[in-house]
């Protein structure tokens, strides 16, 4: 277990709504839902997941720390906005789904191996180098997550799609070569890593040398 | 028409719903001159188009022909329907009220005997069975309607219709150049009762309305289960006329809901547990009803209403706030979400759904014609600057007929109070 994930269960003992609240992105919201169930039946994704967002949101109420923090339905969200447009007390569903997968995986309890979360990181990464997203890069190394053997397998089962991606300028051979990015990489490498001193910050108030790693 | 003679201690009552009415009857039996003005051609408003009432299952009609009694007797009130408040200008004690009065094409000597009717052809939607059938251009709004006198559509002026009406009518009640009138008279208060319209369901898109024929409203559904109603009382699915055995009913369509009406409309739940008897005495053991609902809101008295249809084996609750509505087999709404006791997904076909749509004020925030305080839903709260202006009934919240009557009484009681200090004051 990490260090920040102890002393999170010591500081919100008995309240895992208070926790959410204060620590989780919307996180404030979750006491707004009034459980009809809207968002969970609009959900194109729900079927796949084990916890459709109204029942994420009740666990949360009912202090199921655990269970929802190492659940992978927060993971599985698209970001399609169904829930958001329809929820009647328009909760920020996909926003709080996000900030629960941020929120878990800051304490170390993502599950292993949960293709999404580890699509979430390399999408981070690869974005992080060039200020823009190397579509080229960011499929090799989806397609190599699993190791070398399957990767090969991967990339010529997708190879269709690749070449007509090129064909539609949408990906360049060249980009495996540096790649385009924004103007100030820079400068947007300093915006982030203040953004991150500041989350460290916050979360040094927990007195943890794991907080500062990166979220 | 009647004519109005008023003064600043006259009390203008603007709606002929069963707020109005009674607001205006019991200011008139007290000594209060009373004028009401309705907007439709008959008195009577929302109730007039409803079955039956809960809790007591009981005709609207009964309450409404006493009503009607109290109102012909009174020698105190003057009715003015066909009629709406253009302009109200000054203060508590001293306004002066625009009305326009719409033509009618039809006077008093109206005997009711239905020639015109016969005689034109072109038909139109029936508004008082909200489109469900049609009517000729030359009609009685509906049996009961007082004043029992037929109206002429606006519509058929001008064409061989109206002439062919005019011919028919044997006692010279028709007259084709009627024309839009306006009148000014003082008056010293107001009761503002002009109630509520249903929420537009069509802006429900998930549920359909406007592409499934059997995802109907509760409004509707009064009027599929009245026997003076376009079905005959039957309830039949609008697709294929097939009898309706298997109805569900989804709360709170359009209400408590911050994309629609941020209010619950409080009358919708019981409403359908009202609706589950028409369809259980329709039906029998045959009946199966499904009730998908947030929270059942059956306030304090009703709450033993709501246990008896509880009670019954063909009646189910599905706590759920239903997703959507698809097209399923032989075109059943197959309804689908999630449930919140065990969260089941669930994909169910029925064969006619009842959206159980809340009420939103009738008049719009911007039109009117008065400056008075207006909350986020729509409502008139009571407040200083409504000055001599009183609302009663749904004008004032989302209320049941018994509490919309109370509210009415109350407003009453408010307005005497001003024409009274008029009268003091002017000795
Ligand atoms: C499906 C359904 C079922 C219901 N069943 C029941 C039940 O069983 N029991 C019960 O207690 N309640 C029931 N209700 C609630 C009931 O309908 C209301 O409580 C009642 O209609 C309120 O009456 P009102 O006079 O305030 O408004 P309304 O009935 O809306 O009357 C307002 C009147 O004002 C007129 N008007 C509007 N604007 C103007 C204007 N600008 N100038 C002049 N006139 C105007 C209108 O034409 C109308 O005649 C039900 C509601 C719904 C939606
Ligand atoms: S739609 Fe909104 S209110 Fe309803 S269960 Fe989902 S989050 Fe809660
Ligand atoms: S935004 Fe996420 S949680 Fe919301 S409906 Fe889409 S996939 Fe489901
Ligand atoms: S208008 Fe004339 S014809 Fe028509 S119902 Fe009245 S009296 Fe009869
Ligand atoms: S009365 Fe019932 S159906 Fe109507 S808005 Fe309130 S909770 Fe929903």
């Amino acid at each position: 277990m990490s260090e920040l994930n102890k002393a999170m269960i010591e500081q919100y003992r008995n309240s895992f709504l208070s926790e959410v609240e204060a620590n989780v992105e919307e996180g404030e919201w979750v006491k707004m839902c009034m459980q009809c169930g809207v968002c969970s039946g609009s959900c194109p994704l729900g079927k796949h997941w084990a916890h459709p967002p109204q029942e994420i949101f009740m666990m949360i109420r009912a202090g199921k720390r655990e269970e929802v923090l190492t659940s992978d339905s927060m993971w599985m969200c698209t970001s399609c906005y169904n829930c958001i447009v329809r929820c009647p007390r328009q909760l920020p569903i996909t926003h709080i789904m996000h900030g629960l997968a941020t929120y878990a995986k800051k304490l170390g309890l993502t599950p292993k191996n949960q293709p999404t979360a580890k699509f979430a990181e390399i999408f981070w990464n690869n974005m992080m180098k060039k200020g823009r997203v190397n579509e080229l890069k960011l499929g090799l190394s989806l397609y190599f997550k699993d190791g070398f053997g399957p990767g090969i397998k991967e990339a010529l089962r997708n190879k269709d799609l690749g070449m007509k991606m090129m064909k539609a300028k949408r990906m360049a051979a060249g980009e495996f070569f540096g790649g385009h990015g924004v103007k100030d990489v820079s400068g947007l490498q300093k915006m982030i890593k203040k953004a991150q001193e500041l989350e460290d910050a916050r979360m040094k108030k927990f007195d943890e040398p794991e907080a500062s790693q990166d979220g | 028409m009647t004519e109005v003679v008023a003064t600043n201690q006259t009390i203008l009552v603007v709606g002929g719903g069963i707020s109005g009415m009674t607001a205006a009857l019991e200011a008139a039996e007290t000594g209060a001159q009373v004028v009401l003005v309705e907007k439709r051609p008959y008195l009577g408003g929302r109730v007039s188009q409803l079955y039956k009432y809960f809790p007591k299952l009981c005709h609207p009609t009964c309450g409404l022909e006493i009503n009607q009694r109290r109102a012909k007797m009174n020698p105190n009130l003057t009715i003015v329907t066909g009629a709406e408040v253009s302009k109200l200008e000054g203060e508590a004690g001293n306004y002066t009220a625009t009305v326009k009065l719409s033509p009618t094409y039809v006077n008093d000597n109206c005997t009711a005997c239905g020639e015109c009717a016969k005689a034109v052809e072109a038909e139109f939607d029936d508004e008082y069975n909200y489109g469900l059938s049609k009517r000729k251009g030359a009609y009685l709004p509906h049996v009961m309607a007082h004043p029992m006198k037929y109206v002429l559509d606006p519509a058929i002026i001008g064409t061989d219709d109206a002439q062919k009406a005019k011919d028919a009518c044997k006692y010279d009640a028709i007259d084709l150049d009627d024309k839009e009138k306006e009148i000014q008279f003082p008056v010293g208060a107001v009761v503002w009762a002009t109630g509520w319209k249903p929420y537009d369901a069509a802006k429900i898109q998930p549920y359909g309305y406007d592409r499934f024929a059997n995802v109907v409203t509760n409004v509707e559904f009064e009027r599929m289960a009245d026997p003076k109603g376009p079905t005959g009382g039957k309830i039949l699915r609008p697709s294929d006329g097939k009898e309706a055995k298997n109805v569900a009913f989804i709360q709170c369509a359009g209400s408590r809901d911050r994309n629609h009406l941020y209010h619950c409309s409080r009358i919708c739940c019981m409403a359908s547990l009202k609706q589950t008897h028409y369809v259980v005495d329709a039906y029998g053991d045959d009946a199966q009803v499904s009730i998908y609902y947030i929270d059942i809101r059956a306030i304090d008295r009703f709450e033993d209403f709501y246990a008896e249809v509880r009670a019954m084996d063909n009646v189910k609750f599905i706590k759920s706030k239903v997703a959507s509505i698809t097209r399923g087999e032989n075109d059943n709404p197959c309804l689908n979400g999630v449930d919140t006791e065990g969260y089941h997904r669930y994909a169910t076909e029925h064969d006619l759904v009842v959206l159980a749509t809340g009420m939103e004020p009738s008049v719009s925030v911007d039109s009117f014609p008065v400056d008075v305080e207006i909350n986020r839903e729509g409502f008139i709260e009571p407040a200083e600057k409504n000055g001599g202006v009183f609302a009663a009934g749904c004008a004032s919240d989302a209320l049941d007929v018994n509490r919309a009557v109370q509210s009415a009484t109350g407003a009453a009681l408010k307005a005497i109070q001003v024409v009274n200090r008029v009268a003091r004051a002017e000795g």
